[in-house]
């Protein structure tokens, strides 16, 4: 087991190296850059050969690309061109946000998703499961962004239930511990600030949730319909066993497998959705930085908050890929 | 004394769009207690949907089931779901084909054999292990308690035979119904679950259905036979009077149909041409007709009864006399 870790996280150096590489050459590809973010449209010529030099961006991509490795071996991250500031500092002001929209948007795919499917499954062609099973197209092929502006407009802004935007109410004056507002709240005691926070979380929170949901559905439907005509299903019926007990110990277990290795892959998709959805809602997290580096051309924020959620992603996955062997004991890693 | 006694049990599958097909069609016979009685057939003859509709295991929709099951007293056929989950398990307990399958893969052996102790003889924890350990012994699995923990996949094929039968005996039911429990198995495993099965009715007074298309199997095991071609049975007799005077020209055909060992080298197989049909065969006359070597107008006239004593069959044009074959499988006993 903790070979295999130890494995995994070796793996990890060629994979962040191609990564960088890759990103490195595109980024510094496209076409504008800083200077033009910086200047707009008054920069002379010389003006914008002057920044160009102060950055280092006149040097050879490989020149670089080598002063940027050897910082990052340092931990050094490089300063954001826009704020001056480190970028593993804006990271990490930011990064809570995106894990509190990213968990709660988890709660709701999982929370809601894994039960309809089994339900779905259970009443096989009822008119749940076709309402699952069509309602699931449609949250798949709705754009995140719409979906995102409706259920703003309907729910916080005609109907007033929710907050339209941010991640807790200004007036709130809310002691901060970690970056996690509903955890700080729950730390310091000031449940009133954490509920506030929570509130914020439900819209955006189910609209980023909304692509996963579906796929969850429809994954753990297909899965418990496979399952439910297994032998050893039949073989557990055979004993006499309670329906309840069938369910719990041979149905779901077995169904759950293929769900958790496509919540691995949708972590991704979450990271990128939040970028949508956290620019809808106005909520402070890396997404809506992310969006402006990107229009800023500010390469080392680009770089550096891209390499961070790379690793996220993989730590994630191998995450997911531990809790797949504690299911399956044929996948057991020794 | 008779402990299961099917009447007419007939079950039909209903689809929508499609014709109805009768995969069991008015089989009747009975087991007593101690006795081994074989259910004998090409695939498709129905003899696994028998053994499902007596454990209430088919599905509830697009079945229709008929005919009566008394297992001492109780129509296994009419009672609720909750009834027959209670007896199944611990009155009727059933071995499947392919243990691999059957036995759930992320569920470790001792679990799913504990699982059946506590649900009908209210064991758990310590004293379950202790029973689900004597259990693995008692079906011949070496080092029990290390098995316990262990999953199917580590397993192999005959030990898990072993496991799912552990299982199956667990509550010690009066009924066990074993489904060709060792057509996955190789040959010298085969002897071993069956002697295995041998000993359990042995000790323990069980009646045993035995449901395999190997003659070999039964003869070594059976009392009484039942051979079914397309849903209905075409000819019942205990053991010796089956092998020595096959009266069906279907049995006379799977009985001729064995490979001998002394037989003269190069001398061809006899198989039986064809294959099952499905699709109502008895309707019109003998299902078996259009396969058969001594068909006669009167087969394909009307759908042929069962006649006869003790020995019974379903033919108009019988075998009478001795068999020169199969004799020699009863040898093996």
């Amino acid at each position: 087991m903790f070979r295999f870790i130890v494995r995994r996280l070796l793996q990890l150096i060629p994979t962040l190296l191609g990564l960088s590489l890759l990103l490195f050459v595109w980024l510094h590809r496209l076409p504008g850059g800083p200077e033009t973010a910086l200047l707009g449209e008054r920069g002379t010529p010389e003006t914008r050969a002057m920044i160009r030099r102060q950055l280092g961006l006149d040097q050879p991509l490989w020149v670089q690309y080598g002063r940027f490795m050897k910082r990052l071996l340092r931990g050094d991250f490089g300063s954001s061109i826009d704020t001056k500031q480190p970028v593993l500092d804006e990271f990490l002001a930011r990064f809570p946000g995106t894990v509190e929209l990213t968990v709660a948007a988890l709660i709701f795919a999982i929370g809601i998703g894994i039960p309809l499917g089994y339900l779905a499954a259970r009443r096989r062609a009822g008119w749940l499961d076709n309402l699952s099973v069509g309602g699931s197209l449609v949250a798949v092929c709705v754009p995140i962004f719409f979906l995102g502006y409706l259920v703003k407009q309907l729910f916080a802004v005609k109907l007033g239930w929710f907050p339209p935007t941010g991640r807790q109410d200004v007036t709130i004056d809310a002691t901060r511990v970690t970056g996690f507002y509903v955890l700080d709240g729950m730390l310091t005691g000031e449940f009133d600030a954490a509920w506030n926070a929570i509130m914020h979380l439900i819209l955006p929170g189910l609209t980023l949730a909304s692509i996963p949901l579906a796929i969850i559905v429809r994954i753990t439907r297909a899965s418990v319909l496979e399952v439910l005509g297994e032998d050893y299903v039949r073989t557990a019926r055979a004993k006499g066993l309670t329906e309840r007990r069938i369910r719990g110990r041979h149905v779901l277990r077995n169904a759950m497998l293929p769900v958790v290795t496509v919540l691995g892959l949708l972590t991704g998709g979450l990271l990128s959705g939040a970028v949508l959805t956290e620019t809808v809602f106005a909520f402070t997290g890396i997404g809506h930085f992310i969006r402006q580096a990107i229009d800023n051309r500010d390469y080392p924020v680009m770089m550096g908050f891209i390499m961070i959620i790379a690793v996220i992603y993989v730590l994630v996955n191998l995450l997911v890929d531990l809790s797949y062997s504690l299911i399956d004991p044929r996948v057991r890693v020794r | 004394m008779t402990l299961l006694d099917v009447q007419d049990l007939s079950v039909m599958f209903t689809q929508r769009g499609r014709e109805d097909v009768r995969a069991v069609d008015g089989v009747s016979f009975d087991v007593s207690a101690g006795e081994v009685v074989g259910l004998v057939g090409e695939s498709g003859c129905g003899k696994s949907v028998t053994s499902l509709a007596l454990m209430g295991l088919l599905p509830e929709k697009g079945v229709k089931v008929s005919g009566r099951a008394d297992f001492d007293g109780t129509n296994l056929l009419g009672v609720d779901q909750r009834t027959m989950r209670d007896l199944r398990g611990r009155e009727l307990g059933m071995i499947f084909q392919d243990p691999l399958s059957s036995l759930n893969p992320v569920v470790a052996i001792g679990k799913q054999v504990t699982e059946v102790l506590a649900r009908h003889r209210g064991l758990s924890g310590d004293a379950a292990a202790k029973e689900a350990e004597h259990l693995l012994d008692r079906v011949g699995i070496p080092d029990p308690r290390r098995r316990l923990k262990e999953y199917p996949h580590q397993l192999s094929g005959g030990m898990r035979q072993r496991a799912l039968i552990a299982m199956a005996v667990a509550c010690r039911p009066r009924l066990l119904i074993a489904d060709e429990p060792t057509t996955a198995l190789d040959v010298t495993i085969q002897a071993q679950i069956l002697e295995l099965l041998k000993e359990l009715v042995h000790q323990d007074g069980t009646a045993l259905i035995m449901i395999t298309h190997d003659l070999g199997v039964v003869a070594g095991l059976c009392d009484r036979i039942n051979v079914l071609y397309a849903g209905r049975v075409v000819e019942s007799a205990a053991r010796r009077p089956l092998f020595a005077e096959p009266t069906h020209p279907y049995t006379r055909g799977l009985l001729g149909s064995i490979p001998r060992l002394d037989s003269v080298r190069g001398e061809p197989l006899n198989p039986i041409p064809g294959s099952v049909r499905d699709l109502l065969p008895w309707v019109e006359g003998c299902a078996f007709a259009p396969r058969c070597e001594r068909v006669i107008e009167a087969c394909v006239e009307a759908p042929p009864a069962l006649i006869g004593g003790s020995h019974q069959y379903r033919c108009v044009n019988p075998v009478l006399g001795r068999s020169a074959g199969p004799e020699h499988l009863l040898e093996q006993e």
